[in-house]
């Protein structure tokens, strides 16, 4: 490989970002600032420096930390570090949406303006009062994860707390919000002249020698940014955090579970009782039982008791779990590897959240008896970047595991290696796509790879992988606790076990809720409280499909909902009253899937614009004046699910047909 | 005594195409077994000498019990299977395909482009005169070659060939995403400022026009190319010792541009910058 690098130099600050990432350099080759004698008689980096490549995206969040941007020079310093060419990683980091290239805010405020939040105008009205403050920009985002008590925005804050330094700005105004746009400048942060951010210094005792490198390579080791997730947000808190999300400390604490207590819940037991910060208090709820029985009864008894409990997978595709362990663990190449997909990001989806704040320890212990199953020594966590909580949990909670030895080189004594790592997201639903998320850990940008090869041959780094959803983990303990048998009990035939519903939109009580299969959708909707006047339900989110109001007998299984001929998906039940204007609702749906397409395939790329601006065409017509448009639709929506390589393509036009056909959305 | 391992012998896999029995060695793509058997089947980001990403989805055929269409591209037959590849459905697809290219990126220099959209019905004008294009303006920031990417289809070539399946400059990739993706060099800057060293090898695989010679791009624009005038004479490159071949292509006694054959088993078309575009010394008849 010949790499040719620019000569825009880091800052200070990019340059330490970096480093606390990978270390300092190693020579002048691989960026060190002095180059001594060494330095010109051999070159080092190469082939080692390569094999690192997986540490792009971290280091791409590390820049975009610290700077809120990713500038040429840091861009240039960290391919140089990695070996990565300076083409490549541009176009690693333009694929992201949490990532800029441009100078932009310190502070960027993330207002949802999806499906359940985007009818709230929130995204408007903070745009217009912060309009007027320097260092704050406002960004319209994709479903956020937030549905249940939507509307749902995000407040990243670029570098470390401004209060760190000192700041010759003038005190900052924590009074009563602001009527309408805040009257006085704030200046959170330095400003260049043309309002953006420029670098601040560095927080002192953040620089010099003897700072250890960052913690979790993805993680937030030391602070360097702030995020905060605000729901229900309002112009008001949205203004407060954006001006000081550091000292903004209102989060609010998680909603309860709508059916906090009740003693037929399985997967969301704990949630609300258990302590997420305590792993003792994990064990006292009877934690860590999955995992020793795992142990006493072998890899092989493991995968046939999930095998035996018919789980399947609950993140979109209903896969067999037991059937993808079989085949990751037959397969002879070394070393496996075990992927938890905690992407999620499907408008209208946020129950591997809720699993993740609340019993963080779960999924811990879950991955670890996948990884022992199939094989695996490392598992990866690849987590949505827009779920802050969820990654300061889990960071904790992996981190407490191995300090108690139920991580690491001999776990429970048991001569077993596992180790879990947490790989961030960086704004991008198609890496939920399980190949996209292979490649965007590996440093690549988040393009599906063509199947076969399936990710049990080749995945993750090119071994053998398991990947599944963060609820296909957690249901494996109930499996090991009560058995392949009890647990197939519950449930029907071929839909066993528990499942998570993720309730939101026009009902009286959203949030997820856990039925075990076979309840129909209208004993789901009575129990989230089902308003009189409903339109329609979406059901599996945006690449799922809508069902009329009076169909509400539908069994929420996955061949219930086959038979009925739509999907459960990974289980949104978004309702829709006779309010909300379903032409806005499809232009929306098919606006997601037009930002979030990867690109690579004509029938996406271009399909996806072609649906939304024939949707833009008939958003008002009806009848015959739509009809060359809707027969337009249709042979671009056939094309998109034929052709298309992977599962956003196809099901780009699943809703959008579905409104049409069943609910006679431009008749 | 040097042992000079055998390969082993490739298995034949057995399937059917469009019904007739079929026999191809393990390994080979449906569309290899297609053109075995004298079947058309349209391509744009295959090329003869490298491995496609079956992104464009011109060539999708059936493949039975499959519930999409499968790329006969970089499919691998497989025993059993039974492959169509001119149906109802493949049909529809590579239609849309060609309307939906056609309706965002110019295809005038794309050759074929236009007898498929003929063969396949394609009715590109029918999204509108509204419907989102490109709307690239030429990057013209040197003397070798242009980058026309209002013409890019988006097939990966150029970037394979720049990276690691040819030349290893990784000098362009893919930036952007969705409908926003655009080839670029890093911070999408002017190719003189990238790490590009003027191979040309991107050129020789690219299957628009999207990057074309400057002579070539020059003669466009003034009107005066004309393929049908030109001539091409292959000979072997005297810049240097690996003797690579050059294809000469001649209109009205001037080299107009330079390609290299893709069947020589050494370059498989690839050339270095003196190759590719030193060949003013050979017309300098001062
Ligand atoms: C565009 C797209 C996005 C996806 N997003 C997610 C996601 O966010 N979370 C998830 O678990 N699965 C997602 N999937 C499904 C995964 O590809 C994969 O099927 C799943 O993670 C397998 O796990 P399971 O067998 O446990 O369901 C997505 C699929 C597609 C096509
Ligand atoms: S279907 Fe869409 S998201 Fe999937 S590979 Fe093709 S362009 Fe990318
Ligand atoms: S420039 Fe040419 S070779 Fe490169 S992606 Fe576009 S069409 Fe393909
Ligand atoms: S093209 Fe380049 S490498 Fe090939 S013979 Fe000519 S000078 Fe040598
Ligand atoms: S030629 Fe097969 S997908 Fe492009």
């Amino acid at each position: 490989m010949d790499l040719r690098f620019g000569d825009s130099k880091p800052t200070d600050e990019e340059r330490a970002a970096v480093d606390a990432v990978l270390g300092p350099p190693g020579s002048a080759w691989e960026g060190a600032e002095d180059r001594d004698a060494a330095d010109l008689r051999w070159a080092r980096g190469g082939r080692a420096a390569r094999g690192r490549r997986d540490l792009l995206l971290p280091g791409l969040h590390a820049l975009n930390d610290r700077v809120g941007w990713v500038s040429e020079g840091g861009l240039d310093y960290l391919c140089r570090r990695l070996t990565v060419p300076p083409a490549e990683g541009y176009g690693v980091a333009t694929f992201y949406s949490m990532f800029s290239v441009r100078p932009r805010p310190a502070t960027v405020v993330r207002v949802c303006t999806d499906l359940v939040c985007g009818g709230a105008g929130l995204c408007g009205e903070v745009e217009a009062r912060l309009a007027s403050v320097p260092g704050v920009g406002v960004e319209a985002s994709p479903c956020l994860g937030l549905c249940e008590r939507g509307p749902g925005a995000v407040v990243v804050r670029a570098g470390p707390p401004a209060v760190a330094f000192p700041d010759p700005a003038p005190p900052r105004n924590h009074g009563a919000p602001p009527p309408g746009p805040p009257p006085v400048v704030l200046r959170a942060r330095p400003q260049s002249p043309d309002g953006l951010a420029i670098p601040a210094p560095p927080a002192i005792g953040e620089r010099g020698p003897g700072r250890s490198p960052g913690s979790g390579r993805g993680g937030a080791g030391e602070k360097t940014h702030a995020t905060l997730t605000l729901a229900p947000a309002t112009p008001d808190t949205l203004t407060l955090a954006a001006l000081d999300p550091e000292t903004f400390s209102s989060e609010a604490p998680p909603a309860p579970l709508p059916q906090a207590g009740q003693d037929t819940l399985i997967l969301l037991r704990r949630i609300g009782s258990v302590d997420p910060a305590s792993l003792d208090d994990y064990r006292a709820h009877g934690g860590y039982t999955a995992l020793r029985r795992a142990f006493a009864i072998g890899p092989a008894e493991v995968i046939r008791e999930v095998t035996d409990s018919g789980l399947l997978g609950r993140g979109g595709a209903a896969f067999p779990t037991g059937r993808k362990w079989q085949a990751t663990a037959a397969r002879p190449e070394q070393p496996h590897y075990v992927v938890c997909n905690a992407d999620e990001s499907e408008p209208g989806t946020f129950k591997d959240r809720v699993l993740m704040e609340g019993d963080p320890y779960a999924l811990v212990e879950a991955m670890t008896v996948a990884g022992y199953a199939v094989g695996a020594h490392r598992g990866y966590l690849y987590l949505r970047g827009e779920y802050p909580l969820a990654l300061q949990r889990l960071e904790h909670a992996i981190a407490q595991a191995r300090a108690r030895g139920l991580l690491g080189d001999d776990v429970l004594g048991q001569g077993y290696a596992f180790d879990i790592e947490i790989r961030r997201g960086a704004g991008a639903y198609i890496c939920g796509e399980e190949t996209a998320l292979f490649n965007s850990i590996e440093g690549y940008r988040g393009e599906p790879r063509s199947k076969p090869p399936f990710p049990v041959e080749k995945g993750l780094f090119g071994g053998p992988t398991a990947e599944n959803n963060v609820e296909t983990l957690v249901n494996v303990l109930p499996i090991l606790t009560m058995g392949a048998a009890a647990y197939a009990a519950i449930g029907t035939e071929e839909s066993t076990g528990p499942k998570l519903f993720c309730v939101s939109g026009s009902v009286a009580r959203p949030g997820v809720y856990e039925l075990p299969f076979g309840a129909t959708l209208g004993e789901l909707l009575s129990l989230a409280g089902k308003p009189d006047n409903l339109r329609a339900v979406l059901l599996g989110g945006a690449a799922g499909g809508f069902v009329r109001a009076d169909e509400t007998d539908i069994p929420l299984t996955f061949e219930g909902t086959r038979a009925a001929g739509t999907t459960l998906g990974s289980g949104v039940v978004l309702a829709f009253d006779d309010t909300v204007p379903l032409p806005r609702v499809l232009l929306r749906i098919a606006g997601f899937f037009r930002d979030e397409s990867c690109g690579q395939c004509v029938p996406c790329r271009v399909g996806t614009v072609r649906q939304e601006e024939a949707l833009h065409r008939i958003v008002a017509r009806t009848g015959a004046d739509a009809a060359d448009d809707i027969a337009l639709l249709r042979d671009v929506g056939r094309a998109m699910r034929e052709a298309s390589i992977c599962g956003l393509g196809q099901t780009a036009w699943n809703a959008v047909e579905s409104a049409i056909d069943r609910l006679g959305a431009y008749e | 005594m040097t042992a000079i391992p055998l390969q082993p012998p490739r298995r034949l896999v057995e399937f059917t195409l469009d019904g007739a029995a079929t026999r191809v060695p393990e390994g080979a793509t449906l569309l290899d077994a297609c053109r075995a058997a004298g079947k058309d089947v349209p391509t744009l980001c295959e090329g003869d000498t490298l491995t496609p990403k079956n992104a464009c989805r011109v060539c999708v055929v059936e493949v039975e019990g499959a519930r999409t269409l499968a790329p006969a591209c970089s499919r691998a037959a497989e025993p059993g299977m039974s492959v169509h590849t001119d149906t109802e459905r493949t049909r529809h697809s590579r239609r849309l395909v060609l309307e939906l290219l056609a309706s965002s990126v110019d295809l005038s220099t794309t050759p074929r482009a236009a007898a498929w959209i003929v063969e396949y019905g394609a009715e590109p004008g029918r999204f509108g005169a509204d419907a989102a294009r490109l709307n690239e303006e030429p990057k013209v920031d040197n003397d070798l070659y242009v980058r026309d990417y209002d013409k890019c289809i988006l097939c990966y070539k150029c970037v394979d060939a720049c990276g690691e399946q040819w030349q290893n400059t990784f000098a362009i990739a893919v930036a952007g995403r969705g409908f926003d993706a655009r080839i670029a060099v890093e911070h999408d800057a002017p190719l003189t400022d990238s790490a590009c060293v003027y191979c040309g090898n991107c050129i020789e695989v690219c299957p628009t026009g999207a990057l074309s010679f400057k002579s070539e791009f020059d003669m466009r624009a003034a009107g005066t190319w004309d393929e049908s005038a030109q001539s091409e004479t292959t000979t072997v490159c005297a810049y240097c010792g690996v003797g690579c071949n050059l294809t000469l292509h001649v209109q009205d006694n001037e080299i107009v541009k330079v390609t290299s054959p893709h069947d020589n088993p050494v370059t498989h078309g690839n050339l270095c910058i003196k190759g590719r575009f030193g060949y003013q010394h050979v017309q300098n008849r001062d």
